[in-house]
Parts: C-alpha cells; structure tokens; sequence
C-alpha cells in the first residue's frame, strides 16, 4: 500500500534524535508490548508479513503521532481481534468470555531460548526458476497495490542490476493477505543514487534493495 | 470515548479497559499506556494464550543477553581471523553461527564490508528490520521517520550528522532492508591496534559502527 511507512526519499521529517544512554525498553510496559507480541506470534495464527502490514494500516496521522512500541501495541489488538483469538467484546470487557475454552499450552518460558534461537527461515526448498541473473539490467515494475508490498515507491520505475540471487524466499504480498507463500527468487538490486534522485545525487553512490522476481522486468 | 485503535483499522476494536476519566484520546498518556498494556496481558493470561514467565524471559533476553557485543565479537574475529573473514563474507549466516548467534531476526544474514575506497550503511525504510541475533532491537533513531527517510536520498548528509564525513572519492552503498535479509556492517580495523587481542578489539566495535553510521576509533 501506498502508507505513510513507506518513507524513503521523504523530507521534513527533522533531525535524527540519537540518545547516547539508550535503555532496550524506555518503561516496563514497552517490553511488555514487545514480549506479547512475540509470545503471540507463538500460536502461528498470523506470519511476519501480516504482522508488518498490521503496522502499515494505522493511519498515517496516527502512525507518525505514535511511539514505536504503541504502534506495537495497536498491531497486536488488531490482529488478535482479526484472527479470532480475542473477542471485542473480551477486549471491552478485559475478561475472558464465560464460555470461552482456555487455550493450551502457550509458549513456557522454558522454550523461549529455543524458539528464539531457531527463528523462522524465510528461504523454501522448492523449485522455482531464476527469471534474473547477477549482472543483468533490471527495471523495479511500477506496482500499486493496496494490500502489503515490500516494493517500496521510490524505486518503482527505476532502473537497476541484480547484484545477487539470494535464492528462493516467501512473497510477501501473497503471504501477508494468507494467500499462500508463493516463494520466488529474491535479488539484491542496485540502483544508482542518480537514478533514484536524479543529478545532484553523488555518481558513485547507490542503493542496494532486496526485491522479488514479480517487483522486476527485464531491461 | 473513541476506540484505542484509530478508525479505519478495525472499526469494532476498543480498548481493553473502561475509562473512568475525560482526555483526549487522540493523544493518550503514557500511564494509559501502561495500564492498557497491563490490561491486555491479563486478558491473554486468563485465557491461558500467554504465560507471564515467558514474557520475563523475552525481556530478559534482549535486555540481558542478545544485544551489539554479539556482534562486536563477530567483527574482531574476522579481524584476527582472515579465514574467518572470508567465511564471514561469502556466507554470513553459517560464519555467525560458528560463534553461537542465530535465529530470530538472523536467520539470513548478509555481512557487508567497509573498505578504504567503500562505505556500507544499512537501513530499513519500510519498517524497523534489524540484525537482532548480532546487534539486538534497534535504537528508537534507527526506527524513526528521519533516518528511514533520509538514509536512501541523503546518506552522506546522515553520515554527517552522525559526525561522520565520506570523502567525495569513497562509494557509499545503502542498504535498505526491504526483504528478510539482515545486513551487518564489517568496520575498518583501526590503524595501531595490531597489538591488541581479541577480545580487546571487540570492546572497541559499537553497535553505530555495525550499523554503518559511525568508524571504529582508535583506542585512547
């Protein structure tokens, strides 16, 4: 989607405001949001694509206005309520409904290790044809969706090289609606800086972007 | 009362607590955000979807134990190590995983190498991606709306206000993490620390220089 969270090449958005003594979680309740976030994603009900696109649908007024982790916190409401593990009215109410079964097991602290340390590869061993190869003259395809991309606009249109094929990866925008993994060749691209910006851009610089086959074309 | 979460989102959300008092919601205050948090963990608890000893050790972990000295340690062994370097480079995900990182938020690792002649800096325009098994969560700046703006259009001027100037003659390439790949940034070795061990090179690596946004210094 076209989201205020798509913001590469934005201006006027200030200076970066670096905090030399960062604590991880600024309150208690940020580390909160962060572990029941995780903790939740546990039960498989959504994938990181669904989760990331539960942070691009907070209206942009709403999305600039919000901390990091409130953002968070909206996202997680959202998708426990769109996924059915949580009533509006038990999230009105904060009580589980009277009838509701108590779900088990959730993640034990004793798994927490484990499930961190193995993560969740995103690369499938399947066949799929490479359609570029390192080298090769790319244009990123001037897509519009109104559901979750990972194409961002700056470079829709642009010409650029494969860099390298990471190999086959899940795609996003199918997998963020539960449409399906759809795993496709993923390329590090580069672009030149004066293709994206134009000529005041600095003629060594670039960009590197990872994109999938269906945001490319042959150039 | 308006819903927690804006309109738009999800129309029939609301928030898990009653208000007994008059704000405006448009801007709710930290305390609400406390006690909107609390009151959803003990929603998810009761329902027996999340364990409270689990939420600790989550916190725990990136509090306490996955955080930048990962990384740092990945830095000063390819610096001792030009075997390691070179595994580092052409595979970063196996070469990390010889010292004990992976999983969550690492599981495709990219490691980028800055040189006399290139500089590497790594974003995540879209979102908040970020190394978590080397470098741990992301600083709020990493997050935010000016350097996931500024950071593709005008890096150099970033660099900058880091208080880091790229000579015209050095290439910088940006990193934005737009897929599940995680980018690490291998720093250039400062001069004069041909004497110091490992482990003493790896207290010099910060989490800025990882990043891209800042060079390793030479040791006072």
């Amino acid at each position: 989607m076209n989201g205020i969270h798509d913001m590469g090449g934005m201006h006027g958005m200030g200076p970066i405001e670096y905090d030399k003594h960062e604590p991880v979680f600024h309150e208690p309740w940020e580390g909160r949001v962060f572990a029941l976030t995780v903790a939740m994603g546990s039960w498989r009900k959504w994938n990181i694509d669904a989760s990331r696109h539960g942070v691009e649908r907070i209206p942009p007024a709403e999305y600039l206005r919000m901390s990091y982790y409130e953002k968070w916190l909206t996202r997680l409401m959202g998708l426990l309520l769109e996924r059915g593990l949580v009533t509006s009215a038990e999230m009105v109410g904060g009580r589980p409904a009277p009838d509701a079964p108590k779900a088990t097991p959730p993640l034990t602290a004793a798994q927490v290790a484990e499930t961190l340390g193995k993560g969740g590869p995103y690369t499938r061993d399947v066949p799929a044809v490479a359609r570029f190869q390192p080298g090769q003259p790319v244009r990123a395809r001037n897509l519009n969706p109104a559901g979750h991309t990972r194409l961002p606009r700056y470079v829709r249109g642009r010409l650029g090289a494969i860099a390298r094929d990471h190999g086959v990866y899940v795609f996003p925008d199918s997998n963020a609606r539960f449409q399906g993994e759809n795993p496709q060749h993923l390329y590090s691209v580069r672009f030149a800086a004066r293709e994206l910006w134009g000529g005041e851009a600095s003629p060594r610089d670039s960009v590197y972007l990872d994109l999938w086959d269906d945001y490319l074309e042959p150039a | 009362m308006s819903p927690a979460i804006p309109r738009g989102y999800n129309d029939s959300t609301m928030a898990p607590h009653n208000h007994k008092h008059d704000h405006d919601h448009g801007q709710d205050l930290p305390s609400d955000l406390a006690l909107r948090v609390k009151a959803l963990e003990s929603l998810l608890v009761e329902k027996g979807l999340v364990d409270p000893a689990a939420l600790d050790a989550l916190i725990d972990t990136y509090e306490h134990k996955v955080g930048p000295r990962n990384g740092a340690r990945v830095v000063a062994r390819a610096w001792v190590d030009p075997a390691y370097k070179q595994r580092l480079l052409a595979n970063g995900t196996a070469a990390i995983a010889e010292l004990g990182y992976m999983g969550r938020q690492g599981e495709h690792m990219v490691v980028v190498e800055n040189t006399p002649k290139v500089h590497n800096m790594v974003v995540c325009t879209l979102c908040s991606c970020y190394p978590w098994t080397v470098l741990g969560l992301p600083p709020v700046w990493y997050k935010s709306a000016p350097y996931r703006s500024r950071a593709v259009i005008d890096p150099r001027g970033v660099l900058r206000e880091f208080g880091l100037d790229v000579v015209d003659d050095v290439e910088v390439r940006v990193w934005d993490s737009t897929a599940e790949i995680r980018y690490l940034v291998l720093p250039e070795r400062p001069a004069g620390t041909e004497r110091l061990t490992e482990e003493q090179l790896a207290a010099l690596v910060t989490r800025d220089a990882m990043v891209g946004v800042a060079r390793v210094g030479v040791p006072a």
